[in-house]
């Protein structure tokens, strides 16, 4: 019943988007749209696929071959990878417990992993910076318990907290909520027909909560390939991210058709990213977030 | 009747917070039988159910299951398979995936899983749907494929909570015939749930009636129908006359402002009981031709009969008839006496009529 209600609001909002009544609604969007995303990839494409002299050149792609920009797309990848698989590794287990306790308890834990991401970035970061810098927070506690001192600003450990400290709610709550929409029933299911805990997480649990993972290896991939701000802080410009080395060619070295072709490249790796993450999502059901 | 006893129920209790759901229950269930937990919502019936099926444990008590104590054995290792309520089938398998589940987890060779896929689904009518998604097939088919994926275990036991509950009226007919079929085919023990008296009469060999946590009467469709143990049971059962009476010596029962000769006895002189008609056991006539005469205050055709309602002495009986009256005829009611089911009042609040919900 429920269904059939779902499915006639849905061919109703079909009907609405085929025959729009106030199209002109979506006039500031457009005009936005136009102006923020389409005019600027207008200009990188013709930046990236131009030379100085306007004309049409592969030369700022094939600056990838430069080994300061192919080591800092190598930094890049290896951040994102790393972010990915840490927040991956933590997220997990932790969702899982979470799904299977929805307690009050669990509900506050949620908020807990919420709650940061209600505070702007940079700010995060700095927080981040004030705890693990050389006379920050955990020196000092370690300082005053006679501990050695460990040097953690400025190093690649560093980044990797930063990028996973800043990810993580993008890796929980996607799994988070796919595990919850999981029916109890269909567990019972299973280990009524012999399946051991074990076989019922490998064979039910892992493959209902693959859309949820893979929205949010997307959320988490995507954006910490382009990350370039965490480095800066984190990584006090000794490790160059890709990000930054685009940032550089735009703002310090004033060459916008590298730093367009470099872009350029960051993009096809988006893409293959995408298209690798649609194939192993057959059923499309992580598709909600692009 | 007596079939060996697969399972024994033995004081099972079990209490959800401060919620008795069940209190010291025992039942044995007889091998190859279809079994009917039947009661309205609330009763202790799914409960029950699932801790045949390993998914609750009991407070106190224990489970019997072919001589063994299987009280805390969990689902993954009992004979025993379920058939859910919601189907749950696996969503992200198709219909051989999901049949095949059981059988690839215990081990069974890909000659033999191919070949009980063949056969349960040829038993279950759908063959050829090997290749479909749960989310491509109707409710009944989805319904069948979870009797399927359920039965190629060959489970001794087959449970089954309200299976055919989302069905429609059509359909679930059809599935109750299909489900008699299946367990004289398949020859295991059904233990089934459900609050529909129709589908319990229709399909069980015994039906045990619950309600409160406790087992009201235990007995075979036509015991359980003609002769209710108690007024909660003959409520729950089918339509009938439920009239509060005293029974003024052997034979003689008084109820509805007049005496009856009934065929009970020994109940004592004067005792307070409760009488039961059953609406198409009262014969109409021309006024002074029965027991009593009233006036048709309602008449409702139901298809295969009318359901009047005659009003005498201030009671209102209802009766079918084959034949329409005209509202405000006077008429006479007559019972033989073996129609007049004559029980004691309960005596605890327990067994007391709780008003069947459906």
């Amino acid at each position: 019943m429920s269904n059939l209600f779902a499915r006639r609001e849905q061919s109703r909002s079909v009907e609405r988007h085929n025959s729009p009544r106030h199209p002109w609604l979506a006039g500031p969007y457009i005009f936005w749209a136009a102006g923020f995303i389409v005019l600027p990839l207008v200009l990188v494409f013709y930046y990236g696929l131009s030379g100085p002299d306007g004309t049409f050149t592969l030369a700022n792609l094939a600056a990838i071959a430069q080994p300061i920009f192919r080591n800092a797309l190598g930094q890049s990848l290896l951040i994102s990878f790393g972010t990915t698989a840490i927040c991956l590794v933590l997220a997990y287990p932790l969702a899982y417990i979470l799904s299977k306790n929805r307690s009050r308890s669990g509900a506050f834990i949620i908020i807990l992993i919420v709650l940061p991401m209600w505070i702007n970035f940079l700010l995060r970061i700095l927080a981040v910076q004030m705890l693990i810098a050389n006379n920050g927070i955990i020196n000092m506690i370690l300082g005053h318990l006679g501990l050695a001192q460990m040097r953690l600003i400025n190093t690649r450990a560093a980044i990797f907290l930063g990028t996973a400290y800043d990810y993580f709610p993008f890796m929980v709550l996607p799994i988070y909520n796919a595990m919850c929409k999981i029916d109890h029933d269909i567990i019972e299911a299973a280990h009524d027909l012999g399946a051991n805990a074990l076989t019922t997480f490998r064979r039910i649990i892992v493959p209902l909560s693959l859309p949820g993972v893979i929205s949010g290896i997307i959320m988490v991939f995507i954006p910490s390939i382009s990350e370039f701000a965490i480095a800066d802080i984190l990584g006090g410009s000794r490790i160059l991210l890709f990000g930054n080395v685009i940032e550089q060619e735009f703002n310090m070295s004033n060459d916008w058709h590298t730093g367009s072709g470099l872009s350029l490249i960051l993009m096809v790796f988006i893409i293959i990213s995408m298209i690798v993450m649609h194939r192993v999502d057959k059923d499309g059901e992580g598709q909600i977030i692009w | 009747m007596a079939k060996r006893a697969l399972i024994e129920l033995i004081d099972i209790s079990k209490k959800y917070e401060d919620t008795l759901v069940l209190d010291e229950l025992n039942l044995t269930i007889g091998e190859n039988e279809f079994v009917t937990l039947l009661g309205p919502s609330g009763c202790g019936k799914t409960t029950t159910l699932r801790i045949l099926g390993g998914f609750t444990s009991p407070d106190t008590g224990k489970v019997i299951f072919d001589g063994k104590d299987i009280t805390n054995l969990p689902p993954n290792k009992r004979h025993i398979n379920t058939v859910f309520q919601k189907y749950s089938l696996f969503p992200h398998m198709n219909v051989e995936e999901n049949i095949a589940f059981g059988l690839k987890i215990s081990g069974k060779s890909q000659d033999y899983i191919k070949d009980k896929i063949k056969y349960a689904l040829k038993l279950v009518n759908l063959d050829g749907y090997e290749k479909r998604r749960p989310s491509q097939l109707s409710g009944g088919q989805q319904q069948r494929i979870a009797i399927a994926r359920a039965i190629v275990n060959e489970p001794r036991v087959l449970l089954l909570d309200e299976p055919l509950g989302a069905l429609d009226l059509k359909l679930r007919q059809n599935m109750q015939y299909e489900l008699i079929r299946l367990k004289n085919e398949l020859g295991i023990t059904f233990v089934y749930v459900t609050h529909d008296q129709e589908e319990a009469l229709t399909m069980s060999d015994i039906i045990v009636v619950m309600n409160q946590g406790y087992i009201q009467q235990i007995g075979t469709p036509e015991d359980v129908y003609n002769e209710p143990e108690n007024a909660f049971v003959a409520d729950f059962i089918g339509d009938n006359n439920l009239f509060s009476g005293t029974m003024i010596h052997d034979e003689l029962v008084e109820f509805a402002g007049a005496r009856f000769a009934c065929v009970d006895k020994d109940f004592g002189r004067m005792r307070p009981v409760d009488v039961i008609i059953r609406p198409e056991d009262i014969v109409m006539g021309e006024p002074g031709e029965g027991q009593i005469d009233g006036v048709i205050t309602d008449v409702v055709f139901k298809g295969t009969h009318f359901e009047i309602d005659v009003t005498s002495n201030g009671f209102v009986w209802l009766v079918y008839s084959p034949k329409r009256y005209a509202m405000g005829t006077q008429v006479s009611l007559r019972v033989t006496p073996f129609n007049i089911q004559i029980m004691n009042k309960p005596e605890s609040d327990d067994e007391k009529v709780a008003e069947p919900d459906e």
